[in-house]
């Protein structure tokens, strides 16, 4: 229902996601067997140069889900999910092979157009990234490169997506500011907002609080809880707890496979692989 | 294991040794340290004292020179006819053939200069980087003599072809040159500028949908603006300092005008003619040329200055 065209229709989009929410409520009593997909991997491999770094993987991603991409240092936990916007392709020595759909478009064909992918799939990075701006042209950034021009959609748009990333209250005094005067937790989250200000369908997040304190931590932990209802969110991450924490679902990386893809519940109390639970075990030793 | 047995060994001196015997032997080493920071600070001395000394020099001379000829004639006066009967000294058409020589180079210099360093650290491949950077060091190595000479044997007849009317000597073939010069010295430091801009950057904007375009616009050049400003200034202060090509190519008439196919003169060019042997010391050509001095010496002094100011304005820390 959500079409690949730039976001003019930005507007038409949030009536739209009205109609959603009210559908929605009655999607999630009957649909709870089978949810909707937003991304469907089929046989992905992925090279760089001669590493084999993802071998013939399998995944669905939910809707409005988050799902959480667990497994040690070098498993190719991050280069899937540079797959899922193309970022990976940043790398010139990268050749994939398979297919991955999101809404049922087959992305990794070259003339699928990338920067509409991106247009759609938000992605948060392990080190807060912010653009030496302030911190408004931060989040503007991105409905300004789309076309929007007008100051005071500009300006909505601005304060709804600090909102969304619960950092509002603390910035609204120093819009003007450059945002990296802010603490490592208050640019993360305003990457967050910065994400959410296209209104993205997906958020693909890497470590995102890898690089913060835990109180900071805990913020980020609970804006991905209320991000939830709206996106559809993919976190990699490091800690256990956390993915049992925040995720709906969990994939276990291990050697560019995926040995194990389940509910976060069963993964962290019955997992049926041993691999999975050596890995999380040890974690948690 | 092993490095243990050495280091028990009782023939050999343990690290702690090695190191208490430095310490005491450090007699040497504390003269040296005392030493070292003064001649430092004498070497570094010398060039101060030198730029001071320069500058006291040049004043002087100035001050004299005003005592002959007044300010206001100096510095509003369109004509300079220093060897005439009745000698005037505009300083006008100097300064304005210096800024129209200026413009012209950097019009050449600045678009050129940043579209290469926009290729170079944007769009070029690492191998094409490789071989591109050190032929616009070459371009950076070519005695400016060459340039007056290639401008004025080259670059005015191919000018003249296609617009007789221009002149044997004018200045928009030494302006253009002069841009050609500078073009690798804008391109570099911008570029040097742009490769600093961290990639996280450039990720976190096309992770939002920005075209390659947008993230080198609007993302990198932005974050780069500071060093991109400070490769212009000191372009301009190239321009403005540069000597040999405007005296060969853009001779030597003292023309007041803005056309730019006519000859005019630099203050450096004027230094470099008056001082070619026609100023008897004390005589007013001869102060003359401190007071031109002077003049272009002000101008690159507020340059550095305004390039201070901008950069920091437009600084975007990261
Ligand atoms: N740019 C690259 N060029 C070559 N090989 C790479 C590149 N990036 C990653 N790799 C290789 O691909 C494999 C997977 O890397 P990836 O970064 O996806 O691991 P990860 O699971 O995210 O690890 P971590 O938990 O340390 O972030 C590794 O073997 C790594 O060495
Ligand atoms: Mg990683």
């Amino acid at each position: 229902m959500a079409t690949l065209t730039k976001p003019n229709i930005k507007v038409k989009r949030q009536v739209i996601s009205e109609e959603e929410a009210t559908s929605e409520v009655a999607a999630t009593t009957k649909q709870n067997v089978h949810k909707k997909t937003v991304y469907d991997t089929k046989d992905l491999n992925l090279w760089y140069g001669d590493t084999h770094a993802l071998k013939d993987i399998n995944l669905s991603i939910y809707e409005k889900e988050v799902t959480a991409i667990i497994g040690p240092s070098g498993c190719g936990k991050s280069t899937y999910l540079k797959t899922l916007n193309r970022m990976v392709e940043l790398v010139p020595s990268v050749k994939t092979s398979g297919v991955i759909t999101y809404k049922d478009k087959s992305i990794l064909d070259k003339s699928f157009k990338v920067e509409d992918l991106r247009t759609k799939v938000g992605m948060v990075f392990q080190k807060p990234n912010p653009f030496p701006k302030s911190i408004y042209e931060n989040i503007a950034y991105g409905p300004k490169i789309h076309g929007i021009r007008n100051k005071k959609i500009l300006d909505e748009i601005v304060e709804k997506s600090l909102r969304g990333a619960s950092i509002w209250d603390e910035v609204k005094d120093r819009l003007k500011e450059n945002a990296y005067g802010l603490s490592g937790g208050q640019q993360q989250r305003i990457c967050i907002a910065r994400c959410l200000a296209i209104e993205p369908d997906v958020i693909l997040m890497d470590e995102p609080t890898s690089a913060l304190d835990p109180k900071s931590t805990l913020r980020v932990e609970e804006l991905i809880q209320e991000l939830k209802k709206d996106y559809s969110i993919v976190i990699v991450t490091h800690n256990m707890q956390q993915a049992a924490r925040i995720s709906d679902r969990t994939a276990f990386f291990l050697n560019g496979e995926v040995v194990e893809y389940d509910e976060t519940d069963k993964i962290f109390t019955n997992p049926s692989d041993n691999r999975t639970e050596d890995y999380i075990s040890g974690r948690f030793g | 294991m092993a490095l243990d047995n050495k280091i028990d060994n009782q023939d050999k001196p343990s690290i702690q040794d090695m190191i208490a015997k430095k310490k005491n032997g450090k007699n040497l080493t504390s003269i040296t340290e005392k030493v070292i920071p003064v001649l430092l600070f004498l070497i570094a001395a010398v060039s101060i004292f030198t730029t001071i000394g320069i500058v006291y020099t040049l004043l002087i001379e100035t001050i004299e020179f005003f005592k002959r000829v007044p300010v206001m004639d100096f510095f509003t006066g369109t004509a300079l006819k220093p060897l005439s009967q009745n000698p005037e000294f505009g300083v006008l058409p100097l300064i304005n053939g210096t800024i129209i020589s200026s413009i012209i180079a950097m019009l050449v210099a600045g678009p050129i200069g940043i579209m290469t360093a926009v290729f170079l650290s944007e769009y070029a491949s690492e191998r094409v980087r490789r071989t591109l950077k050190p032929m616009l060091e070459i371009l950076a190595g070519i005695p400016t003599i060459v340039y007056g000479f290639f401008a004025f044997t080259f670059v005015t007849p191919l000018i003249r072809e296609v617009f007789p009317s221009v002149e044997a000597t004018n200045i928009l073939s030494p302006g253009l040159v002069m841009g050609v010069m500078i073009i690798p010295m804008i391109a570099s430091l911008s570029e040097d500028a742009m490769t600093s801009v961290p990639n996280a950057m450039r990720e976190g904007a096309l992770a939002l949908g920005a075209t390659k375009l947008e993230v080198t616009f609007r993302v990198v050049i932005p974050a780069a603006l500071s060093g991109i400003i400070a490769s212009f200034v000191l372009g301009i202060s190239r321009a403005i300092g540069e000597t040999m090509i405007v005296t060969i190519a853009s001779g030597s008439s003292k023309n007041f005008t803005f056309d730019i196919t006519q000859s005019m003169q630099t203050m450096t060019a004027y230094i470099v003619e008056v001082s070619g042997g026609e100023a008897p010391a004390g005589s007013t050509i001869y102060f003359s040329l401190y007071a031109v001095a002077m003049t272009l010496f002000v101008f690159t002094l507020l340059m550095n200055l305004l390039a201070r100011y901008v950069s920091r304005k437009f600084r975007e820390e990261y």
